[in-house]
């Protein structure tokens, strides 16, 4: 039973830690921001979306502890992220690719 | 020996640092279908914006870009007032853990605050979800998004109220963590909400 896991003395982030966490996603949402009133084209939305990425891993790290965590849970945690780019890349897929279009 | 114990408390207890680690275990699970919750509709808005990039450029502009941005921040500092409550009853302080689980549920109604102007602007200027695709899919994902601030306002609220009651404190703090966790996902959420419906087109 205690092969796994067993997270000796769970981790403790300090305070200073999130309140510099909290700076930085700040920084990034003011940087989203400015980027979407600047035209760059194709890179308006890959700027946007690696952005996006960057704050949600913070967030997921730090603020939702992953980073301290076992590697079940992080494969609990990314798993649906797997399953969630096969279906979104799949039904890409079939919507363009379908040789008589509904 | 474990067999033994096992058997007179009928399964009830657990090694408490093992029962954490499941709990902990349990809410990552469904974390990962609240995702796939949001997935069909984020696959829909993927296939409509391939399909109808103009619409998707030019109703995005309807959206209110400014009132994004102050509901982006106030879910990040929500965020962060959350994360320090859980550390705060790590370290058995319950008064701030009170505290920063106060301001969390007040910044989730100040969210709600400022999405009722936003709804309320659109209807009022007749946009509604059968609009088009693209206000279709915006309420839909707002919508569904605003109904997850409203449950974690409800789960955060009775979180404070058993805090305030000392239910938690060092050695047991899970409810105030998994609690936490679901109102981190909602600020995940709409991360990628934000940039997706109001900033590009």
């Amino acid at each position: 039973m205690s092969s796994h896991s067993s997270s000796e003395e769970h981790h403790i982030t300090s305070y200073k830690t999130y309140i510099l966490i909290w700076i930085l996603l700040m920084i990034l949402t003011a940087i989203t921001v400015y980027v979407s009133y600047v035209d760059v084209g194709i890179f308006n939305i890959v700027i946007a979306m690696s952005v996006a990425s960057v704050k949600a891993a913070v967030v997921a790290l730090f603020f939702m502890h992953l980073k301290f965590e076992d590697s079940i849970t992080w494969g609990f945690a990314l798993f649906p992220l797997a399953l969630l780019a096969l279906l979104i890349g799949m039904t890409i897929l079939d919507t363009f690719t379908r040789l008589f279009p509904i | 020996m474990e067999q033994a114990s096992m058997d007179h408390t009928h399964g009830h207890e657990m090694d408490p640092r093992e029962a954490y680690g499941i709990s902990k275990f349990g809410m990552w699970l469904f974390l990962g279908t609240e995702v796939m919750l949001f997935g069909g509709l984020f696959a829909a808005y993927a296939i409509f914006r391939a399909k109808y990039p103009e619409m998707f450029l030019e109703e995005h502009k309807l959206l209110n870009r400014e009132m994004g941005a102050v509901n982006t921040c106030v879910l990040i500092f929500s965020s962060m007032t959350m994360a320090v409550g859980v550390t705060a009853i790590q370290r058995g302080k319950r008064k701030l853990t009170s505290l920063m689980l106060l301001i969390t549920i007040l910044c989730g109604l100040a969210f709600a605050v400022v999405k009722y102007f936003e709804y309320s602007a659109k209807f009022s200027h007749h946009i509604y979800p059968d609009t088009s695709i693209f206000f279709s899919l915006y309420f839909m994902l707002t919508g569904l998004h605003m109904l997850h601030v409203f449950i974690g306002i409800a789960i955060l609220s009775t979180v404070l109220v058993l805090t305030m009651k000392g239910k938690f404190n060092q050695e047991y703090s899970t409810p105030v963590e998994l609690g936490g966790l679901y109102w981190h996902l909602v600020d995940l959420i709409w991360i990628y909400l934000f940039p997706l419906l109001y900033l590009i087109g």
